[in-house]
């Protein structure tokens, strides 16, 4: 359960602003503080697992105890003490998967205010929704009409119930459980998370989609994504995140993967609201994670596009390893920093295959105090002939206390690699705020409409829906950016 | 009157651009200030719509009784102020259209209206820009991108013909118009003349005048209002030019 300690905090912060802010009272049941091998094998216990995934989970952990947490990010952030934190936590009221009405409606209500659509409407959206709340997979929406395509849309741990062997199969196959001190970690405590595959030739009939919630404090989420195109399928991704405001700092360290093969493609869309803390700084998500696709199979294709716009330290590179011959990377990225917030992002097109192509937009907005840097990497193996990149990186300012950086790494192998690279920084200028003004658009709404314009070419890559939501989003994380 | 300004002083970077300008507009009333290069036209219109970096050091501005200079520029622009610009700004990713309809929801919640609905909206804007020679593909495109000089001002005064302002301060839209171009403009902002709509066209030539008949003239030179009269006046200074009128004044 909550504790009141914590609701009154929560309460008595200003909390005008970031409308997900909000906790929800429900009770819990939460594993002891803190981390060992007996926190590993609890929550594999209480998820019912295969024993193989039990001693994969012990080995990241006796690997992530010989790792070093990574410090080559242009980010300030406190040491985090992985003791002083709990590594599960699950709504007590346990929730059964099969129907709606039995889920806790504490639950419902929090899903309504995050304007997550559960609901009869978003039916004829056409979006299925799964959605986790801190580290359990609540409902999975619509499964009947996926399942009638084959198409498998369901939490991890029920994957792992359900199509062990399909897990087995390419659970940590893009990301191992080596990659990385943060992956590592979430390779030995990751609580929940999505699972997706689609058959060969399937066209996935509708968006799939998953929110993710952190609501308990003091509480680190870990979710696993694992999405699987098989030969010549197709399947569009979103997913969207909020965390309620405190005024501690929250770890959030997810592992998405991505396996595209022979001719499939998968699109994959992030929205990422998690509290970003105040405006002195104080509180927000750090937010630490490692995303990435293969394109295993020729002429597959992987497409990352994030609209960046929550949390206090964003560590986040979603890339893509195009090994089948004449596969295709993009990355489309909108990275808002404001106020305090440190973003870090960018991605990694790592070109195997012959005549694989990438395209990597990136625009980077920074206001108040902020830190945004993109960090990229473009690299063409020997055997990778006419591989071809174009990285376009926009940075914007608003105002003259923030920063943006831009750090591209390019390794080309092959000589017949054609990489182009192009990068502007600019600021709004008081003459287009002006031209506004005089329009009557008040300030913060002209710097919303510009930001939105300056973004515009990321924003066409978002599913429609998304697409509205994030230019919404954009003008609310922005508030407070001109005075 | 609609709008009065009485000895109106302003400085532009600690140096006084506007030296005791007076001048008034009643509704209806279409009035053209000429004047030379530098002779403050531009820091007047500014001035009027509230553009940051202007200090006024004396003088008032009355707008529909109210005390103009106290508003901020969204809010004269609700009040029916709107300034066609010399020069009007880009704004890359933002479609014109859209662009448009900020403006007017805008507006409409800085008055207290409702916002006009989607289809109402775009079936004006469908009116306006056709009697301009406008294209939909213009319109589509991000606010003056890549637009020539004579695009530019057909925008601005589109925007002007959406946002139907009671008084429309015209800074220069004829320059950079070829002649096509010029009397397509003038037709547009001729058939916004109403009882109630005033204007201020600023300009460096006659030539806008043969096509858009003003009430008044008033010569502008080094920051005050040195001459007024007729459209006589105009057709005088092409003739004599600006040396010699400034002078006599
Ligand atoms: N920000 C500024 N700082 C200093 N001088 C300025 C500034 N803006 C305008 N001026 C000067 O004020 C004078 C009038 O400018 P302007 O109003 O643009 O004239 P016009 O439109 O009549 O050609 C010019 O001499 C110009 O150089
Ligand atoms: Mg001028």
């Amino acid at each position: 359960m909550a504790d009141q300690a914590t609701i009154d905090t929560v309460q008595s912060q200003a909390g005008e602003r970031y409308k997900y802010g909000f906790v929800t009272d429900i009770e819990s049941v939460k594993a002891p503080k803190g981390l060992n091998a007996d926190i590993v094998r609890y929550i594999s216990a209480k998820k019912n697992e295969p024993a193989w995934m039990l001693e994969w989970r012990l080995q990241s952990f006796e690997r992530w105890l010989a790792m070093r947490e990574p410090d080559w990010a242009k980010l300030n952030y406190p040491r985090i003490d992985y003791q002083d934190a709990y590594y599960y936590s699950e709504p007590k009221a346990k929730p059964k998967l099969e129907s709606l009405d039995e889920v806790d409606p504490k639950l419902l209500e929090t899903y309504k205010k995050l304007g997550i659509p559960l609901t009869e409407q978003k039916l004829l959206a056409g979006v299925a929704v799964d959605a986790v709340f801190d580290s359990v997979s609540v409902a999975t929406t619509f499964k009947g009409k996926l399942a009638e395509a084959g198409v498998i849309f369901c939490p991890i741990s029920e994957a792992l119930q359900k199509h062990p062997d399909l897990v087995r199969k390419y659970l940590g196959t893009v990301v191992p459980n080596t990659d990385n001190f943060f992956a590592t970690l979430n390779s030995a405590v990751f609580s929940d998370g999505s699972f997706v595959y689609v058959p060969p030739g399937v066209r996935c009939p509708m968006e799939l989609s998953t929110y993710f919630r952190i609501n308990e404090a003091q509480t680190g989420q870990f979710e696993r994504t694992l999405i699987i195109a098989d030969k010549g399928s197709y399947v569009s991704y979103l997913e969207g995140c909020t965390a309620p405001m405190r005024d501690e700092n929250q770890l959030h360290a997810a592992v998405v993967e991505l396996v595209a093969l022979e001719d499939a493609e998968i699109k994959y869309s992030t929205v990422q609201n998690w509290y970003p803390g105040d405006e002195n700084g104080k509180g927000g998500i750090f937010n630490f994670v490692t995303k990435r696709g293969d394109c295993r199979g020729a002429r597959s294709r992987i497409s990352w596009t994030q609209v960046e716009t929550g949390s206090a330290i964003t560590w986040k590179y979603p890339s893509c390893i195009l090994r089948g011959d004449h596969s295709v990377g993009e990355f489309y990225s909108i990275a808002i920093a404001n106020n305090f917030q440190q973003a870090d992002t960018g991605t990694k097109m790592v070109h195997l295959g012959r005549n694989t192509s990438s395209r990597i937009i990136s625009k980077g907005i920074s206001a108040g105090r902020a830190q945004n840097t993109y960090r990229g990497l473009v690299s063409a193996h020997a055997r990778a002939e006419n591989a071809r990149n174009y990285t376009q990186c926009d940075s914007l300012l608003i105002g003259n206390r923030c920063g943006a950086h831009t750090v591209p790494y390019v390794e080309a192998r092959n000589p017949t690699v054609q990489f182009e690279h192009e990068a502007t920084t600019s600021k709004i200028s008081d003459d287009q705020l002006f031209y506004c003004l005089s329009r009557g658009i008040p300030a913060e709404e002209a710097v919303t409409l510009i930001v939105n314009g300056f973004c515009r070419e990321v924003l066409q890559h978002l599913p429609m829906e998304f697409a509205v939501e994030a230019q919404k989003l954009i003008g609310v994380s922005l508030e407070g950016s001109v005075g | 009157m609609m709008l009065d300004i009485r000895d109106l002083h302003a400085n532009a970077g600690n140096k006084a651009i506007l030296k005791g300008l007076t001048l008034s507009i009643a509704p209806g009333q279409v009035h053209a200030i000429m004047g030379p290069n530098g002779s403050g036209k531009s820091t007047l219109s500014h001035v009027l719509a509230g553009k940051p970096g202007y200090e006024v050091t004396g003088g008032t501005v009355t707008w529909q009784g109210r005390d103009l200079l106290s508003m901020p520029a969204e809010e004269r622009a609700a009040a029916g102020i709107f300034l066609a610009m010399q020069y009007p700004v880009e704004i890359p990713g933002v479609t014109t259209i859209n662009f448009l309809r900020a403006a007017v929801n805008a507006q409409a919640r800085l008055r207290g209206e409702k916002e006009p609905d989607a289809v109402t909206f775009l079936r004006r804007v469908k009116e306006e820009r056709e009697k301009l020679n406008m294209s939909d593909e213009m319109v589509k495109r991000p606010v003056n991108v890549g637009f020539s000089g004579g695009e530019k001002k057909r925008n601005e005064v589109l925007q002007m013909a959406i946002l139907k302002p009671a008084l429309a301060i015209l800074d220069e839209t004829d320059s950079g118009l070829d002649i096509d171009a010029l009397k397509v403009v003038a037709g547009g902002i001729n058939a916004l003349r109403a009882p109630d709509r005033s204007f201020l066209m600023i300009t460096h030539y006659q030539r806008l005048l043969d096509y858009i008949a003003p009430d008044f003239v008033h010569v502008l030179a080094a920051g005050r209002i040195v001459t007024s009269g007729g459209p006589e006046l105009a057709r005088r200074l092409e003739a004599e030019g600006y040396d010699g009128i400034v002078k006599v004044a």
